[in-house]
């Protein structure tokens, strides 16, 4: 048809016809019907809006931003950022979107790997082992998450003190005032190395594209491993030995009637990452057990016979297909545990939703308390969003 | 091929085999075990680790929750129950003793106690009305009548003043009820809103369409604590002066809103998955927009979708519990506020077990019949 | 199998104004040019075969019709009336053309019966016995009337597609297309419809067909329409055109689709 194309008598665009001004005209009634809808919503807020203008007047309701400027002081105990009550709402609202994060990406990772386990143990051929993860997922998925959380943070407050703290492994306490775990000084040269790392593991990414292209060419495989365990573990390492190779354990103790030192997740944290994770690695269990499922049995049979490797097979057969099936659900799961970190206002973790309740309730300033409620989440599920599509494409094109 | 040679296998008689019995080694308990428990020696060691965890856990399970539990405790001199002997058996025995004495208010909340009847008749309408919608044989129009009757059944019992009936405000429920008609309700009303919602979102008129999205999108992108926080503190400032809507209510519209979005991804999810052919045909027959939708599309796109339908269900059922934090009294709240009495601080996972099991209940049945719906829907797509 | 309709002897009225009449109608799919200047008219009674290589514009063309696809350019008159934006133009239209298609599209949750009444009771307002009635009797005609209360789902493919035909007809349409019938069938199930459609034929119902069947475009066909690119290359009776193609392109078509037999 493209020849056909080409020639200039054929080389006109569809016109656009009049528009008639009647009822039977099926553009007109599209343009009634969206005038009509629109209209509608329009007034309806419209009407919203003045009620709540005039009712902000009668309540003598302060409106603006202003008092993100104000001196907060309310008291936050977790804070990733130096915080103290003096500091003013639109730093404690920070701390707060930090607090979120924390428990978001924590949880994320977490749950991806417990979940991912306990997927895989579902279809093992192991019958008690299936059986476990089978039930696990059952039960967990059919309770309510608050529910669940109430459920730890009761747990863990019913823990003894410290000073008859839980033991289970050297340095570490389990205790009513939290998790406590051995860790080390940090310094700027471990944030050098972790960057490193980083670095590192970018590097090899490219580096095995290369690899593959050069393959590509002359039909040598390459192995990649050697130069990524160089570049991901060796590069941090150089990086952490030239700046000294500072070492400190910090290894929490018990004195009098407190620990010292170590790192410490509170109950409400430890708590909240608990029941969102168990509760989030149920879902994703079964997300991972249904896109394995979904690459058929003949693809492994075929790629068999094919005379590949099974490492080959997975890697080009099998994730790919079963990676299309496993994404947009697991997109939403992340959605979900971000959204889900909201119910720590219950246990008393310090998120953004908490913080932004307690300003909201000291300012009585609520369309903008909830407005900024809303407009992080939209924007942390936004850029969740924008991140899986983008991954989501380009797991379509390898699978091309 | 001439037709006239078909072949026609099933009418050719097969010549009899005499087929021999699997030999025990195959078939029989000790095979089954041998290939599903102790196929290599990782599946056994796993296994016996696996087993020996369990039954050290269940055994101090049942030390804890039977054996050692104390069922009910004495009243001391000034009318309050006497928990020392649970204090004593902390760690060691399950308080249930707090489930026995509470239970009444963890279900029915502050609910007038004589007239606790009226809230227990109401949840076993709500559970026959779920039994009744599960049924094939009900799914017909006759099933809006059968909904409408029992919600306004539910309504007259809750609120009584009539037939002899006291008066009780809804203040004053509390417990599983609330918990039921939020959900019920709020699917009730969700459900109407979904389909216009995603029939909208895929209308070729751009105004309603953008509309749809951008509510779809934006309720799905906030949790829903934002939204009940929404409804409790920012919903009385919308309303004109000395126009009140109660908390209840203002919840239960979060929660449609809520439930409205989700559920319509579902629906829109069910109309994408209709062949193209099914719109062609019915356009080409005449049919206007709404019977188009009414005959063909809605009961086939809905039929498909039951499976995650009932599983979205599921959800906004464990969902209500989060009322708790803009404080309405549901089963959850009942049963925290229940041991905020001295005599019972400490004793939350004896309730929260308790609270559990109830929702397990519920969301177990809905899941398996879920399951089961699927493999069947499955099958009958496969013929 | 003929006998089960009525048959009319002479079927093209060529002094009645058209059935359909387009003219110089012209569509785009974004920028790819479809139909190109494509003007046709097609008498009451009249049987027209429209063929072509895939991708020709046949399907476009006859869907143009009852306005499954929008045309740009050109005018299309169905039964006197202008096919425009105008919906009760439209409505008008589609309850004088049914369309059978090639993968039945029959209504899967409804019973063979109800997918015959649907249309008549709700397009048409007739009352629900009478529908059933006037189903019977179509279900008759294409000899399945036994089938009736089955779900399109327990039928062969040769049932559902005299099912579509039969629900096609419940209407009572004066203009019938047919858009590719017995493209998705068995071989052995072509014959039962192409029968079908032969009696329906000699009950004098103007039709459109797109088909590669050349001998049922032989046996009822008025006229052959050639397409190719999106234009009409070629048309004629099925003598002229079979025997003595003139352009080029329709004697490769002929070429490769009679190798193809």
């Amino acid at each position: 048809m493209s020849d056909a194309t080409a020639d200039p008598r054929f080389k006109r665009t569809a016109p656009r016809r009049p528009l008639k001004l009647s009822w039977s005209d099926e553009r007109v009634r599209s343009i009634f019907w969206q005038v009509l809808v629109v209209g509608i919503l329009v007034a309806i807020i419209w009407w919203l809006v003045a009620n709540t203008q005039r009712n902000l007047e009668v309540r003598r309701i302060a409106t603006g931003w202003g008092f993100l400027q104000r001196e907060a002081g309310l008291p936050i105990a977790e804070h990733l950022i130096d915080y103290s009550p003096t500091d003013n709402y639109l730093r404690a609202l920070m701390v707060g979107v930090l607090n979120t994060l924390k428990v978001a990406v924590v949880g994320i990772i977490l749950a991806t790997i417990i979940g991912t386990l306990i997927g895989i143990a579902r279809l093992s051929k192991n019958w008690l082992v299936s059986k476990i993860a089978g039930i696990y997922v059952e039960v967990i998925r059919d309770l309510p998450l608050l529910l669940q959380l109430l459920f730890w943070y009761t747990i863990l407050q019913g823990l003894p003190g410290p000073r008859q703290a839980l033991n289970p492994v050297d340095g570490v306490f389990l205790s009513n005032r939290g998790l406590l775990l051995p860790w080390i000084q940090w310094e700027g040269a471990h944030t050098a190395a972790l960057l490193a790392a980083l670095v590192g593991f970018v590097l090899t990414w490219m580096y095995g594209d290369l690899m593959r292209a050069k393959q590509m060419q002359d039909g040598q495989p390459r192995r990649v491993w050697p130069v990524g365990l160089l570049l991901i573990l060796g590069g941090p390492i150089a990086v952490w030995a030239l700046l000294g190779a500072p070492f400190k354990p910090d290894v929490p103790s018990l004195q009098g009637f407190n620990f010292r030192g170590g790192m410490l997740m509170s109950p409400e944290y430890f708590a909240l990452l608990v029941g969102l994770v168990t509760y989030t690695a149920g879902f994703i269990a079964e997300i991972v057990r249904a896109g394995i499922q979904s690459v058929q049995h003949g693809q492994w049979e075929a790629a068999q016979a094919l005379g590949l490797k099974p490492g080959v097979v997975l890697k080009q057969i099998v994730l790919p297909q079963a990676l299309r099936v496993i994404v947009p659900p697991m997109t939403s799961q992340y959605l979900n545990i971000t959204k889900n970190s909201s119910l720590a206002v219950a246990i008393g973790y310090q998120d953004i939703v908490s913080i932004a309740n307690t300003t909201l309730n000291q300012t009585g300033q609520a369309i903008e308390g909830i407005a900024i409620i809303m407009a992080v989440y939209l924007s942390i599920s936004l850029s969740i969003s924008l991140f899986m599509n983008w991954y989501n494409a380009k797991i379509a094109l390898v699978e091309r | 091929m001439p037709s006239d040679t078909t072949l026609t296998p099933a009418t050719i008689p097969a010549p009899p085999v005499e087929s021999r019995r699997a030999p025990i080694s195959v078939v029989g308990p000790v095979a089954w075990m041998r290939a599903n428990l102790f196929s290599g020696w990782l599946s056994t060691a796993i296994t016996l680790a696996l087993g020996y965890l369990i039954i050290t856990r269940l055994i101090s399970f049942v030390d804890w929750a039977f054996i050692n539990a104390i069922w009910s405790v004495p009243v001391n001199a000034t009318n309050q129950p006497d928990t020392s002997a649970c204090r004593a058996a902390r760690g060691v025995g399950a308080c249930w003793a707090v489930v026995t004495e509470k239970h009444r208010f963890i279900l029915f909340g502050t609910y007038p106690f004589e007239e606790h009847w009226r809230p227990a008749l109401a949840c076993v309408i709500f559970v026959a009305l779920y039994i009744v919608s599960a049924m094939r044989r009900f799914w017909r129009k006759e099933l809006a009548l059968i909904w409408i009757a029992a919600l306004t059944a539910i309504g007259v019992l809750m609120w009584g003043g009539v037939l002899g009936m006291p008066f009780v405000p809804q203040e004053r429920w509390g417990g599983l009820p609330i918990t039921l008609i939020l959900s019920t309700f709020g699917l009730a009303f969700a459900f109407p809103l979904a389909i216009m919602v995603a029939l909208g979102r895929r209308s070729r008129m751009p105004a309603i369409k953008a509309i749809c999205v951008l509510y779809v999108e934006l309720i799905r992108g906030v949790p829903l604590i934002s939204l009940l926080f929404m409804a409790s503190v920012m919903f009385p400032l919308f309303l004109p002066e000395g126009m009140n809507i109660d908390k209840l209510l203002r919840a239960q519209i979060a929660i449609i809103l809520f439930a409205g979005a989700y559920l319509a991804e579902v629906v829109r999810a069910g109309l994408q998955a209709l062949p193209k052919g099914q719109y062609e045909a019915a356009d080409a027959l005449g049919l206007s927009y709404w019977n188009k939708t009414g005959f063909i599309i809605l009961p086939q796109a809905l039929r498909m979708v039951i499976p995650p339908l009932v599983n979205t269900f599921i959800g906004f059922f464990k969902d209500t519990s989060l009322v708790l934090i803009i404080g309405i009294f549901d089963l959850l709240t009942a049963g925290k506020t229940a041991i905020v009495e001295p005599a019972w601080q400490g004793f939350g996972v004896e309730v929260y077990i308790t609270i559990g099991l109830i929702y397990f209940v519920f969301c177990f049945a809905m899941s398996k019949y879920s399951q089961g719906l699927e493999t069947e829907l499955n099958q009958h797509r496969r013929r | 199998m003929s006998a089960a309709f009525e048959t009319v002897a002479s079927a093209a009225r060529l002094d009645a104004p058209p059935a359909i009449s387009m003219d110089r109608v012209n569509k785009w799919f974004g920028a790819l040019h479809v139909l190109r200047d494509v003007s046709l008219d097609v008498a009451l009674g009249e049987r027209v075969v429209v063929c072509g290589p895939s991708g020709s514009g046949k399907s476009t063309l006859i869907r143009c019709i009852n306005r499954l696809e929008t045309h740009q350019e050109g005018h299309i008159l169905v039964d006197g009336i202008e096919l425009t934006d105008d919906v009760r133009a439209l409505d008008a239209i589609r309850r004088e053309v049914g369309m059978v298609f090639q993968s039945f599209n029959l209504f899967p949750h409804l019973t063979v019966l109800e997918n015959c009444t649907l249309a008549p009771i709700w397009v048409r307002r007739m009352p629900k016995r009478e529908a059933e009635e006037l189903a019977m009797e179509y279900l008759n005609k294409v000899k399945i009337p036994e089938q009736a209360k089955k779900y399109p789902g327990q039928l062969s493919g040769g049932q559902q597609q005299r099912v579509a035909i039969a629900r096609a007809l419940c209407m009572k349409p004066k203009i019938m297309l047919f858009d590719e019938p017995t493209s998705a069938l068995d071989p052995e199930m072509i014959k039962e419809v192409l029968d079908t459609m032969v009696a329906l034929a000699d009950t004098g119902m103007t039709m459109i067909c797109v088909t590669h069947e050349m001998g049922f475009a032989r046996q009822v066909a008025d006229r052959v329409v050639f397409m190719d690119r999106g234009e009409i290359v070629e048309l004629g009776t099925p003598d002229q055109m079979f025997n003595s193609p003139q352009t080029e392109r329709l004697q490769l078509f002929l070429s490769q689709i009679l190798r193809g037999h």
